[in-house]
């Protein structure tokens, strides 16, 4: 009877497990679904079939550009970027032990912005080819706005890490404030810089801010593939240290986890790999604070399924706003920013108002 | 065997030491109570021994090798520490306890982790919990719960610091109990931070006091003397026997300055 009652409590657990991999599964699925819907819909319709064909080259030429170069492109980039945010966004929770971490929270989006502006304002990144509305704005030296705004996207961590060091007694809330005040800073640089710049270098900054999915190129996925495979790589390989870190420093510490090491090195990632994403599509707020925490009701603070569920959340999250950007008054193109949240925080506060909560 | 050897720890380098020169020994199957009052160092002295704070000066052996000369998780697979307070994870209980294999897990669990894990549930009679939420438990299911964690690490010595402090009495007993019998079953060392002396002389074989930052005193039942109860908390005390049992019986209103001891010392 004993036994029985082992084999039973080990069947329940291995369903629960069995879960959280249909939790993962589905959501991978649907964001496949989702992303063909997304590549097939616009101005030109074009059917699955059709798509498939085109992807193994055998396509129409027409098909084959929109595709190629234009649908499939960006919603890679949804794919990439809302995958980098979110998974950075849950491990920034993590290691900080601070539900509202996340690229933006650290100073990371403000700091890309702020070198956007620079890049945009004092080195001639951007021009407006077009008064006609906000799409037709353009910026002409993608490389210069992009690497500023990397180099200010990565430096406000930098900054947060570096201070840490010096100060180690400075605990997570601390690196959170710091990065609240950073994220200050670079706002009140960004606004100066505005202040004394013309009007098309300010709307071509105003253009970056909305972020622009269309922007990355095919190099540009590539680098950001990259980014996001060894980021996931780094985070998968530390799981269950995250795990341990969940109950609290010093128990983490009693496991045999290097807590402080954790905590830098996955700062670090999560915080270049946001910069990366960042400077090339420009500021996508929320995903990398909302997505992980979608995916925390369903499965719990798991980090096992919780990071690669968090990666297919944000990709999810990203494609759907982007296709409603793309269609709700096409050919307008609103911009992804702010419809990020404009979906996400309807569907965030539904979860958190139900009180849907993680069972087991 | 566990052995402290001399540990001395200060925050930093110009403050006043917490720990200096503290020695003692943990035999197999030896349950220690570490005694002294509030602040005299004693959640900073199991800290040292999990080199969580580590000691300036000093070391400590677990079968004779050095602590703070082995890896984190070489370490963890030999010392285990449960902190006084837990935080409430989201996740299951199995999945909380199962962490205490991580300092063996490579890639992922084996089954061999997962049947350790699943012994220890049925030891601690945790199975039906398998599946709850570590938020959903109450303060006695929670310290089980850990204890438990501690316990997957198959760890030559356990440390906890103050395990019964939210517990009811019931739960004391019964959560001492099980640790009392884990280290003779298990063959390990405890070092129990406790605050009341009579669960300590009750399931406890030797006796610490800390003050002023020293070992006050050390030894077995002999140690348990109203003097010494007086001189580090500064409360007076009278121990009497009920039914075999010495029982300390606190007198809180009496002057500890009168000179007035306990008529009923036991092992002075």
């Amino acid at each position: 009877m004993m036994a029985d009652d082992r084999i039973t409590h080990r069947e329940a657990y291995n369903a629960l497990i069995k879960r959280k991999k249909m939790v993962l599964g589905i959501s991978v699925l649907v964001t496949i679904i989702i992303a063909l819907f997304a590549v097939s819909t616009g101005s030109l319709k074009v059917p699955i079939a059709e798509i498939i064909n085109t992807l193994w080259g055998k396509g129409e030429p027409q098909t084959q550009t929109i595709i190629m170069n234009i649908r499939l492109p960006r919603v890679t980039a949804a794919i990439l970027v809302g995958a980098t945010l979110a998974v950075a966004g849950a491990v920034m929770q993590c290691v900080l032990q601070n539900p509202l971490a996340s690229a933006s929270t650290l100073g990371v989006s403000q700091g890309a912005a702020f070198g956007a502006a620079l890049g945009i304002i004092v080195f001639g990144g951007g021009v407006v080819n077009s008064d006609s509305a906000a799409a037709a704005v353009t910026i002409n030296n993608p490389y210069i706005v992009t690497l500023c705004a990397f180099v200010f996207g990565s430096l406000s961590t930098m900054v947060i890490i570096l201070l840490s060091q010096f100060k180690k007694e400075l605990g997570p809330a601390g690196l959170i404030l710091a990065g609240v005040a950073l994220s200050s800073l670079f706002s009140g640089g960004s606004t100066l810089l505005q202040y004394f710049a013309d009007e098309t270098k300010i709307s071509s900054v105003v253009f970056w801010t909305f972020g622009n999915l269309g922007s990355a190129g095919w190099t540009e996925l590539l680098i950001l593939a990259v980014v996001l495979l060894a980021a996931l790589l780094y985070f998968l390989l530390n799981r269950w240290n995250y795990n341990a870190m969940e109950s609290g420093a010093d128990t983490a510490k009693s496991l045999g986890v290097n807590t402080r090491a954790v905590m830098l090195i996955s700062m670090v990632i999560s915080s270049l790999a946001s910069a990366v994403a960042v400077s090339f599509v420009g500021i996508i707020s929320f995903v990398g604070l909302i997505a992980p925490h979608i995916m925390r009701r369903f499965i719990g603070n798991d980090y096992r399924f919780l990071i690669p569920c968090s990666a297919a959340a944000g990709a999810l999250l990203l494609i759907l706003a982007d296709t409603f950007a793309r269609l709700i008054i096409a050919p307008v193109i609103l911009p992804i920013g702010a419809i990020t949240s404009f979906l996400g925080v309807p569907m965030f506060l539904y979860l958190l108002f139900r009180g849907f909560k993680y069972n087991g | 065997m566990v052995e402290i050897s001399d540990i001395t720890f200060a925050y930093h380098k110009a403050a006043r030491n917490i720990l200096k020169d503290i020695s003692f020994a943990i035999r197999e199957n030896q349950c220690i109570a570490i005694l002294g009052n509030n602040g005299a160092g004693k959640s900073t002295l199991l800290k040292c021994m999990d080199r969580i704070c580590p000691a300036q000066e000093g070391a400590i052996y677990v079968d004779s090798r050095n602590v703070y000369k082995m890896s984190k998780n070489e370490m963890a697979q030999n010392i285990a520490y449960v902190p006084q307070h837990n935080e409430t994870v989201n996740m299951t209980v199995y999945d909380a306890i199962l962490l205490g294999r991580k300092p063996y897990i490579k890639w992922d669990a084996t089954t061999e982790d997962r049947d350790i894990v699943w012994d220890i549930m049925h030891k601690m009679h945790l199975e039906d919990f398998a599946l709850r939420n570590v938020w959903q438990l109450s303060g006695g299911e929670l310290q089980k719960v850990m204890l438990a964690r501690a316990l997957a690490q198959e760890p030559r010595l356990l440390m906890l610091d103050e395990p019964t402090s939210n517990l009811d009495p019931r739960n004391q007993h019964e959560v001492l109990q099980r640790v009392k019998e884990i280290a003779q079953e298990h063959n390990i060392c405890v070092a129990i931070i406790i605050h009341d002396l009579n669960l300590a002389i009750r399931y406890c074989d030797r006796f610490i006091f800390l003050k002023d930052a020293r070992v006050f005193d050390y030894g077995g039942l002999e140690v348990m003397t109203p003097q010494n109860i007086e001189e580090v908390y500064r409360i007076h005390v009278h121990i009497i026997e009920y039914m075999g049992i010495p029982v300390v019986v606190p007198f809180p209103d009496e002057k500890v300055d009168t000179g007035l001891l306990s008529t009923g010392t036991y092992g002075a």
